[in-house]
């Protein structure tokens, strides 16, 4: 099993026709078949998309055209940053279930503007600024590399992009593999947070055990932790490793994301470390270690 | 993105807060005509840098007994006198660091008569979704502080996009910080006039410390410290306009130009990296083996061969680094892009320090054959932890 995505899901892509959105697409496509079903554009509908290796796709006229003549129920948005966010209100609008946002650098006030939309709609979004979610060998949606991927396991679920990869990395190279890996996306406002992705990895019988990659800033990380303390007084408990990134981080700085950066004392990562601790979960001092650790865990 | 405290006041000025009379100034040849625009008696002389800390911040330059960054001035003459004594030198803050910074620019204001000093901010709270007044009646001091030790002083108020700042919202603050009487009027305009101008601008902080209630019962604006979200500024023009480039790192204004994320920091390893959190593991995993990031490079996904040398030319400016960390795992971003722009960037500056690359990802073989058949003295790693150690190996010599 996996969550959220597997080899029955159908996706759209906003943003097909970009350089990035094409890219992608023909390696979702190359990675087992992943059912990529069309693109939209506003002027280009009823033409056909052509990857680099022939492959074809049509094109629709907006989401919701898509949506009925495909029956797709996913969507994965590659549309620059200006136009992000009415790319994701389109697929709110248009009632897909999931929507996976790539684009890096949206404006936060937009995403306020989607995030008061999303609550009061049936959609599930995961980013922006994320790498997407992979299923192995059924489902890639987004921009992880598909190669360092092994069906086995695990569940990842991170807020970095590129240390998604190296969890996926490490738990490929220690043979445990992964069910599915999400990341959340690094941006202050966003769709998914750590909660809803562990609650569904507790659910997944597929998945034994659990990796969680936090970063410092915000709370999440904290409130996870709690989530997680709730969840095993009602037995609901997996093993689990972790990582902090931006443990060395000078304080008051933004280190790239918007959402990295620890003012006050408040979401340092010793502040969350302590609190993944007292949750269960193992937390690696290094990020080279992330897969030596959970076999630590899984070993006793 | 920073501006001014002065850029600030007119700015929040333009949607209808109340903020006093003030002209700002270049030069102490100014000082005496700015103030005869204003109304007296009392006239406060304003260091205008991008920190915080100013009235309680010294000059390099005049020993410790000398009066700090913010002064106040009982007639024109004293005016004079103080922005001949604050322009040119260099104002230490408990948040400029050591280095302190340059007062190129002063703010010469109507003083006022406080009767009491109250802290508001706005920002995105990140746990909602929604923009939020963060307030307090412990004004005039560090917020941050206040945080800390009485946190029951601090009140969050958030605002739903949908509906704005609404008659229930501005009670809430109101009470909060204890308004009434005139201050509680002025409350019903200037609380919505502070939410127009975040929204409308892209704001990132719209900090007010302190907002007074002056002896006459009024509010006033008296210190206000904005940023805005560097994401949105492609569509404020004018906000563009305010940015003052002297207040910020040479290196880090060249890294913007092409839309990169530059840390300068105190170590010797130079690091190029595509990731925030990858970049914060990085600087991690270097200091697990004893050494310290002197800058950090975020290419982030996407970029071309061209901005990928301009990473690497940027990291190898900095005299302070001693080896470089190329620490790439494409998702988005391709290995052979990055190969093709560190072979470009050092063809152009050569390499005179050790240089580490670990690359894994999409396109990986292609960037390790890029790579292996330049002839660069590069050294290949496996892994994050393998390349940490391969560049600290090579520092330590």
């Amino acid at each position: 099993m996996s969550i959220l995505v597997n080899k029955n899901t159908k996706v759209l892509v906003q943003g097909l026709t970009g350089k990035t959105g094409t890219f992608h697409t023909e390696q979702a496509l190359a990675y087992y078949g992943t059912q990529m079903v069309g693109g939209i554009h506003p002027k280009k509908g009823g033409e056909t998309w052509t990857g680099s290796k022939g492959e074809t796709l049509p094109i629709f006229t907006s989401v919701a055209e898509a949506k009925e003549k495909t029956g797709a129920d996913a969507s994965v948005i590659y549309v620059p940053p200006a136009g992000a966010a009415d790319a994701i209100i389109e697929a709110i609008d248009a009632e897909i279930p999931f929507i996976t946002c790539i684009t890096e650098g949206i404006p936060v006030m937009d995403m306020v503007r989607v995030k008061a939309k999303l609550d009061k709609s049936k959609s599930r979004l995961l980013g922006p600024n994320c790498p997407g979610i992979l299923t192995p060998e059924e489902c890639k949606i987004g921009i992880m590399p598909g190669s360092i991927f092994r069906k086995g396991s695990v569940g990842i679920v991170s807020r970095s992009g590129t240390l998604t990869y190296e969890a996926v990395f490490q738990t490929s190279n220690e043979g445990l593999g992964q069910t599915t890996a999400v990341g959340i996306g690094g941006d202050p406002v966003k769709g998914t947070e750590f909660i809803d992705v562990l609650e569904m990895f507790l659910a997944d019988e597929a998945t034994t055990s659990i990796i969680m990659i936090g970063e410092i800033g915000g709370s999440a990380e904290e409130d996870a932790a709690q989530f997680l303390i709730d969840e095993a007084k009602k037995g609901r408990k997996k093993p689990m490793a972790g990582f902090i990134a931006g443990r060395t981080a000078p304080k008051g700085r933004t280190m790239g994301h918007a959402g990295a950066v620890v003012s006050g004392g408040k979401g340092d990562a010793e502040s969350k470390i302590a609190a993944m601790e007292a949750a269960g979960i193992k937390v690696s001092p290094s990020p080279a270690r992330l897969g030596k650790t959970l076999v630590e865990v899984l070993k006793g | 993105m920073n501006i001014h405290e002065y850029q600030a006041k007119a700015l929040l000025k333009g949607f209808g807060a109340p903020v006093a009379q003030g002209v700002a100034i270049h030069s102490a040849d100014e000082a005496a005509a700015a103030a005869k625009q204003l109304p007296g008696p009392l006239y406060v002389v304003k260091s205008q840098i991008h920190a915080g800390g100013r009235g309680k911040g010294k000059f390099k330059e005049l020993g410790p007994d000398a009066k700090g960054g913010v002064r106040l001035a009982k007639s024109i003459d004293e005016v004079v006198a103080h922005a001949k004594d604050m322009l040119g030198n260099t104002l230490v803050t408990a948040q400029t660091g050591e280095a302190g910074k340059q007062v190129n620019r002063l703010y010469i204001e109507d003083g006022a008569d406080i009767a009491r000093e109250l802290y508001c901010s706005l920002l995105v709270d990140r746990s909602v979704g929604r923009v939020a007044f963060v307030v307090s009646t412990e004004g005039g001091m560090d917020i941050e502080a206040v945080a800390h030790d009485t946190p029951e002083k601090i009140h969050t108020i958030a605002i739903d996009p949908e509906a704005g700042v609404t008659a229930d919202d501005i009670a809430k603050i109101s009470a909060a910080l204890a308004l009434e009487g005139a201050a509680a009027e002025d409350a019903k305009s200037l609380f919505p006039a502070l939410y127009k101008a975040f929204n409308e601008k892209d704001m990132a902080l719209l900090e007010i410390n302190p907002l007074i209630v002056m002896t006459n019962g009024h509010l006033r604006v008296l210190d206000a410290k904005v940023s805005f979200d560097g994401n949105a500024l492609f569509r404020h023009d004018d906000v563009k306009a305010l940015r003052d480039e002297t207040e910020e790192d040479a290196k880090e204004i060249e890294a913007s130009k092409w839309d990169l994320a530059y840390v300068a920091l105190d170590g010797n390893i130079g690091c190029m990296v595509n990731g925030a959190g990858l970049a914060m593991a990085t600087m991690d995993i270097i200091k697990l083996y004893g050494k310290e990031p002197a800058n950090f490079c975020d290419v982030g996904g996407g970029a071309g061969k061209e901005k990928v040398a301009a990473a690497f030319k940027i990291i190898t400016a900095d005299p302070k680094v001693e080896g470089i960390l190329v620490n790439i795992f494409g998702g988005i971003m391709k290995c052979d892009v990055i190969a093709e722009g560190v072979i470009a960037a050092v063809k152009e500056v050569g390499l005179k320090v050790p240089l580490v690359v670990r690359l894994e990802g999409t396109n990986v073989e292609l960037g390790k054959k890029i790579l292996n058949e330049s002839g660069l003295a590069i050294t290949a790693a496996d892994d994050l932890d393998d390349a940490a150690k391969k560049i600290v190996a090579a520092i330590n010599g």
